[in-house]
């Protein structure tokens, strides 16, 4: 029942997903090959490029640009379908405008006699003509004011919450007319229980499960959705970012480091049932150890979701490589293919945090009565 | 492009809060009531299959107990049927006895009332015999004091004409 249920969500959320999938990234594949055009540029550079935008967060929520003509002067001109987000920065003050401001990083935003250029997706302090300065890498050396801008994964987590709230919230509600949920309360149950009965329970034990249970199942949720919403034609990467893998395990390393009981550290910095200088030696790599379980959540995460956009996004450039009848259909199918994989993996990259999540949190409360 | 120059602050900080508030608002207002809906519907299950066992076997209890009430009533019936039986024909029996003895005091009373009437009769007989031998005798004295003789020929012959037997 819950199986069929299941399956049934994982074919819809395909077949409305993917012909979408096919039809967005090609979009932007393509105008990048364009939008590149003015510069030297291999068309092999312009995909990696492009790869690249395409996994980095943005300022504003772009779904699909066109091209409209040349100026004058023979520079390209786009026109953007989407909607802009608000900035907000921290220098000397909280300043806040929105991201139309800046017309795509074509314009500067001046604010109270300070002006910011938005240059490859980070926002620079500049002079009134919008000078960047390089170092001997390329690098710009201008001054970074703090950014604290609502950007396009902030604003996909929003959503996300929002989801969730409107999802788990209605389930919850749904108890409250009788036991057995209803509508879509029938999917997401066995959601939880799976949580609670293939994850939390048997990593943390029956006992001490509970009070960990709000954490996994929001980390668990928050995870699949966002790497399910990565492989719609949104374009989004959220859960492939850095930063954001990094505040989830940093959230799974304060969790479990706060909920270890008297036996975990004991385990650390006095390691019983070993000699003296070997319980010394112990120390450094324990407390190693306590870092690197959670280092390893991150870049995991980070790499897998990473990874799949990649090869999605490169095997559809490889249509504008070859631009062949052949080659076309072909990497279509394959694209195809791999997307739906990439289903899988969002599901397997959500359930293998939570799992190490709890293994982690389970190794700190357990009572090592088995010492 | 390096690992660590991906990073965002901005995107950290917002996860961060994000994060939080989610803990927060999903804890109050979604895991706590969907945890507890469904452990209070997972005991609810498990006390009623458990009362249901229990009803079961207080049912099989009851049966084997209805099944030795039936049995002892029957031994009872069988032991009451027995006794009436034997007080039946014990109370026949003290019934005849006391009837015979009854009988046998009956028949002696009266053999002894008959033995009575017998004397009484005899003496009555014999008196009367007395009295009818002294008429006849004075009769005959009477009539045959004529010869001595005569007379004692016929007292003898009176005589040994009666019988006195019982």
């Amino acid at each position: 029942m819950a199986k069929t249920a299941f399956s049934k969500i994982v074919f819809i959320v395909l077949f409305v997903s993917l012909p979408l999938l096919g039809f967005a990234y090609s979009g932007e594949v393509k105008d990048a090959v364009q939008h590149e055009q003015a510069d030297e540029l291999t068309s092999k550079q312009k995909i990696k490029k492009f790869i690249e935008h395409h996994l980095k967060d943005s300022h504003d929520f772009n779904f699909i640009t066109e091209k409209t003509g040349e100026d004058s002067h023979g520079e390209a001109q786009y026109k953007h379908y989407g909607f802009s987000l608000p900035i907000i920065l921290w220098d000397n003050g909280v300043k806040v405008f929105m991201s139309s401001k800046f017309h795509h990083g074509e314009t500067l935003a001046e604010l109270n006699g300070a002006f910011y250029k938005l240059y490859h997706g980070i926002i620079y302090k500049t002079d009134a003509q919008g000078t960047i300065s390089y170092d001997d890498h390329d690098h710009p050396t201008n001054d970074r004011p703090l950014d604290m801008s609502i950007t396009k994964n902030v604003t996909m987590m929003l959503f996300t919450l929002a989801l969730m709230f409107v999802l788990f919230g209605g389930l919850a509600r749904g108890y409250k007319k009788g036991p057995i949920p209803t509508g879509a309360g029938r999917v997401l149950e066995p959601l939880v229980l799976y949580v609670r009965d293939e994850i939390a329970i048997p990593n943390i034990g029956k006992k001490k499960y509970k009070r960990f249970m709000p954490f996994l199942l929001s980390v668990f949720f928050f995870i699949w959705i966002l790497n399910l919403l990565g492989l719609t034609p949104l374009g989004v990467n959220v859960t492939g970012n850095i930063a954001i893998t990094a505040c989830l395990a940093l959230f799974t390393f304060l969790v479990t480091q706060f909920s270890g009981n008297k036996a975990y550290w004991k385990h650390i910095f006095w390691m019983p049932d070993v000699p003296v200088l070997m319980k010394i030696a112990l120390i450094p790599v324990e407390l190693l150890g306590i870092l690197t379980k959670p280092f390893a959540l991150m870049i995991r995460l980070y790499a897998n979701i990473s990874a799949g956009h990649i090869v999605v996004m490169s095997l559809l450039a490889l249509i504008y490589s070859f631009k062949s009848w052949v080659a076309g259909p072909s990497f279509f199918f394959l694209t195809f293919f791999i997307s739906i994989i990439e289903i899988l993996v969002a599901f397997l990259q959500a359930f293998i945090f939570t799992m190490l999540s709890s293994l982690f949190i389970g190794s700190a409360v357990a009572d090592h009565d088995d010492h | 492009m390096k690992l660590i120059e991906q990073f965002e602050a901005g995107l950290f900080f917002w996860q961060a809060i994000i994060l939080v508030l989610m803990l927060v608002l999903l804890r109050k207002f979604a895991w706590k009531p969907i945890m507890n809906a469904i452990q209070d519907r997972e005991e609810g299950i498990e006390n009623a299959l458990k009362a249901a066992e229990k009803a079961k076997s207080e049912m099989q209890n009851i049966t084997a107990d209805n099944k030795k009430i039936l049995k002892e009533a029957k031994l009872e019936r069988e032991a009451i049927l027995k006794e009436a039986n034997a007080l039946k024909s014990s109370t026949i029996e003290e019934a005849k006895e006391e009837a015979k003895a009854e009988a046998s005091k009956i028949i002696e009373q009266a053999k002894q009332a008959i033995e009575q009437e017998k004397q009484a009769a005899i003496s009555e007989i014999k008196k009367q015999v007395a009295d009818l031998s002294i008429e006849i005798a004075s009769k005959l004295v009477k009539e045959n004091l004529s010869s001595d003789k005569k007379q004692l020929e016929l007292v003898d012959t009176l005589l040994s004409d009666i019988d006195l037997k019982k």
